[in-house]
């Protein structure tokens, strides 16, 4: 067991403004990044404003960008870091600071009411569901997602381009549309409602361009790009451009 | 006077995990206008970090399976001391609430013909769990959350407004809640984000607040956890039930200290890991209790037969209740025969292939990768008891789930006392929210939208609220009734004192308990009560942990100070209470339930005399238990829990 003093700088602040404060403390073998914040709490800053609740990877609340990367603060060691390196800790760029290393992230619970709901089908009662573990498995991958938001933070859709807040989910929220899309019975289609068309026309699916930023910084290890966003444009591609289901929908369309 | 912002709604549930969603679905379904405070941000709730499963009955697994043995087992892991009737109410139920979830979206994993897969776990007589991996709760947290999501979505379609009838207030904090006469009125609550202070009016309150988990140090409980329902219940006049009872779940982290308590699934022995200690032997061979001699393997062969062939082999020790097998740690590793650490190792990396492990057990894997570099499928983890459940809470009518005494308040889930006895079983976590969370929602929306006439909430009240949560900003002012030596001290750093709290519980009220040290505990809790009072916060009211830990310090020490004088008086050892002065079992305990009260009613928590401190106690006899549900046990095993008289009743 050995430990050393660790030099910090924790952006302080609010709404109005604020700047990088230095600290000097106390690092212990073992010890996460939000086991140090929590120190500062407690000895130097008691006021110091931090979101966190499991301490353990699997609630999504400790999110901050270290050293300008988006990661959870609970997941992040001590160890990855050179003991005389200088550690950076700021709020996620790409929301609103309310104060300190806390930020609005409203935007993401406005984009979730949007994602339309699943649609249970019709003839199948409670118990009655039949689903195979592979045809559950591809939706599963995606509702391993904590809600950290990373991907959010770091998609330069919205991290750069504020004004593309309006159009575009995000790609929690687009993975979200391909995991009900994937759904083995999900019965949206009986609705009228095309997932697909949807995430294209009315969630901003085309503005993604697949650079993959988001899959590197998900803590679950989900692979949002290659197993959510691109099948999804792919499946909404063949929808739009496929002659026979254009013809398709017009026939269908004609008799209803 | 007061000028702070008020709202009026028909139900507000206090707190978003399972349980409170899960009433706050209900209450709506039922057409109450209702209104969910909590302390995080929506969908963070203690309930994602659930990794087992949800138990229930529905025999995917084992055809043999149905509620009556699922009672039994209940009934057996709590030690007979469960409230019956809630006991039966859950068994009954929980299958309609698992396949329910399905009709919102829930994927749990499946069997080979389709259905929801289950899997074994301590206690459980058959494989009970619907799981998803090892991340069961955060599927049924998302779940209900996308469920509200999907109800703000038709309110949004009938009224243009998403929050018209189902509104979540989060990163906000009920401090108090109001009364009218003995009804509820409301409650008092400031926001994170503004510190500002603002009032629900309604005539049904729903408490779903969870456990007290963070006034132990070691604890695989979240931030959430410090007693706040258990607290506002007792304020409000209601008694808790029970709380001599805390779980210390068998299997916690114990390297490095800094993750120190952070929970190890209990799938992983339910799945076939063992637990050995530094002399490589499986000691749980060798704490098998009299009451379940019969139903354990005695050999190491049986019990790896049992996973393959459970009709006619025992299962193995390693999956006895939790109480059993982490009292069975703390005596190995008093013996002399742990591990490096401080724990016992637990083993999967000699019991099944590696990518089983992967795809079993995602998180447990991912977890000891990220946090202890070890690599569970090539090596042992070092594991040791961590506080992780309150059997005790809020005494609630089994039907309805309201509390004793106050009405318009109901209480589900952890915070509620009654269902697990003296040790629950895990997965009955999970189910017990969703049962009871729906009982809750459904009774509180039907007492809202009743004939009687709303409550008027007091203006004295939230005056008296406001002061008192603003106390910690002005803690350095003189207090009436101190001496000068008393005014002229600093104010004390909240941090500090939750640190000395978290010490004296696990030192002197945590898994082994002896009448001295929980005599030399309430000192401290008295001592650190009077201290509380000059919790002092720097900065202002804008999300302050300061100042929000200060608040929070008053719920803990009166939660730790029921925990203390409960089991100081309960003289035996029984599930999650266990007496080194008083070892056994006695069936003249078993009826016995004791309730904690506030010995000041008018709400005053002047820093009262050690020995009185705040609460008082009182022992009740329970209800006997009704004979039809007795029947489902042979006499030879009742005779171990039962007194001769209830036997003959």
């Amino acid at each position: 067991m050995s430990s050393y003093k660790a030099r910090f700088k924790v952006w302080r602040g609010d709404v109005q403004g604020g700047d990088l404060e230095d600290f000097k403390i106390e690092v212990n073998d073992g010890e996460v990044v939000l086991d140090i914040i929590h120190r500062l709490q407690a000895t130097q800053a008691p006021d110091l404003a931090v979101r966190w609740n499991c301490k353990a990877g699997k609630c999504g609340s400790c999110s901050a960008e270290i050293n300008g990367r988006p990661r959870l603060m609970c997941m992040t060691r001590m160890s990855v870091f050179d003991r005389d390196e200088t550690i950076t800790v700021t709020p996620l760029r790409a929301f609103p600071v309310i104060r300190d290393l806390v930020t609005d992230v409203g935007f993401n619970y406005r984009k979730a009411r949007e994602i339309p709901s699943f649609v249970p089908p019709a003839d199948l009662g409670p118990g009655e569901y039949r689903m195979m573990q592979e045809d559950v498995e591809r939706s599963q991958e995606f509702r391993k997602c904590i809600e950290c938001f990373l991907c959010q933070d770091t998609c330069h859709v919205v991290r750069d381009h504020e004004e593309n807040k309006q159009v575009f989910a995000g790609p929690r929220f687009l993975m979200r549309m391909a995991e009900l899309d994937m759904h083995p019975l999900d019965a949206a289609d009986d609705t009228g409602l095309d997932r697909k068309r949807a995430a294209q026309d009315a969630h901003g699916l085309g503005y993604c361009n697949i650079t993959k930023c988001c899959t590197e910084v998900c803590p679950e290890g989900i692979h949002i790009t290659d197993n959510a966003l691109i099948p999804l444009k792919e499946r909404a591609v063949d929808r739009k451009y496929d002659p026979l289901v254009w013809l398709g929908s017009k026939i269908r369309r004609r008799s209803s | 006077m007061s000028v702070v912002d008020r709202q009026e709604w028909d139900v507000i549930v206090v707190g978003a995990g399972g349980a409170g969603l899960r009433a706050a679905i209900e209450a709506r379904e039922r057409g109450a206008r209702t209104a969910v405070i909590c302390k995080s941000l929506f969908g963070k709730a203690h309930t994602v970090m659930a990794e087992g499963g949800i138990a229930a009955s529905m025999g995917n697994a084992n055809p043999h399976d149905n509620w009556q043995v699922h009672f039994r087992d209940t009934m057996r892991g709590g030690k007979f001391l469960n409230q019956w009737r809630m006991a039966e109410l859950h068994a009954r139920e929980a299958p309609d609430r698992v396949w329910e979830l399905e009709t919102w979206g829930a994927l749990f994993d499946r069997t080979k013909d389709g259905r929801i897969s289950q899997r074994n776990f301590g206690g459980h007589e058959y494989p009970r769990l619907a799981h998803v991996g090892d991340r069961t709760g955060l599927e049924l947290i998302r779940t209900l959350q996308q469920k509200i999501v999907a109800l703000q979505q038709e309110d949004e379609k009938e009224t243009g407004d998403y929050e018209s009838r189902l509104k979540v207030f989060q990163e906000c904090t009920v401090t108090r809640i109001l009364k009218d006469g003995d009804r509820v009125s409301g409650v008092f609550a400031y926001e994170r984000e503004s510190g500002r202070f603002f009032v629900l009016e309604a005539p049904a309150v729903v408490i779903a607040t969870g456990g007290i988990g963070k006034s132990f140090k070691v604890t695989s409980n979240s931030w959430e956890y410090t007693g706040d329902g258990h607290a506002l219940a007792l304020l409000a006049g209601a008694p808790l039930l029970n709380m001599e009872f805390v779980q210390f779940h068998p299997t916690g982290m114990v390297w490095p200290p800094s993750v120190k308590g952070i929970l190890v699934t209990e799938s992983v022995r339910g799945d076939g890991g063992v637990l050995r200690n530094s002399e490589g032997k499986r000691f749980m061979f060798d704490y098998i209790p009299d009451v379940f001699k019969e139903k354990y393997a005695e050999t190491e062969e049986e019990g790896d037969r049992w996973y393959e062939d459970p009709d006619n082999n025992r299962r193995p020790p390693e999956l006895l209740p939790r109480d059993e097998v982490a009292r069975a740690i703390n005596a190995e590793v008093k013996a002399g025969r742990g591990s490096p650490h401080g724990g016992v190792f637990l083993d999967v990396s000699t019991r099944m292939p590696a990518e089983v492990i992967r795809r079993r057990l995602p998180s447990m894997y991912h977890q000891f990768k990220e946090l202890a570099d070890v690599d569970i499928t090539a090596e042992a983890m070092e594991v040791g008891p961590t506080c992780h459940y309150v059997m005790g809470g809020v005494a609630v009518d089994s039907d309805t789930a309201a509390a004793r005494g106050v009405p318009g308040l109901y209480a589900a889930g952890e915070v509620a006392g009654g269902m697990h006895g003296s040790n629950r079983l895990g997965g009955n976590s999970l189910s017990d929210l969703l049962v009871f969370g729906r009982r809750a929602g459904l009774h509180a929306a039907q007492y809202a939208t009743g004939p009687a006439a709303r409550p008027t909430v007091d203006d004295a009240q939230v005056d008296t609220a406001a002061a008192e949560a603003l106390r910690p900003f002005s803690a350095e002012g003189p207090v009436p009734g101190e001496d000068i030596e008393e005014r002229s001290r600093p104010p004390e750093n909240p941090y500090t004192l939750h640190q000395e709290l978290q010490q004296t519980m696990n030192d002197l009220v945590g898994i082994i308990r002896r009448e001295s040290e929980m005599q030399q505990a309430l000192k401290k809790l008295a001592e650190l009560r009077v201290r509380a009072r000059r919790a002092g916060v720097e900065g202002h009211r804008q999300f302050n942990p300061g100042w929000h830990l200060a608040l929070d310090l008053r719920n803990m020490l009166l939660v730790s100070e029921c925990v203390a004088r409960a089991a100081l008086e309960r003289t035996e050892s029984r599930g999650g209470h266990t007496r080194e002065d008083y070892p056994a079992m006695e069936r003249a305990w078993r009826r016995v339930n004791l309730l904690c009260a506030l010995t000041d009613p008018t709400g005053g928590l002047a820093a009262t005399d050690p020995v009185r401190g705040q609460i008082t106690l009182t022992s009740e006899t329970t209800e006997p238990i009704r004979p039809d549900l007795l029947a489902l046990f042979e006499k030879e095993e009742l005779v171990k829990y039962l007194a001769e008289e209830e036997l003959y009743e």
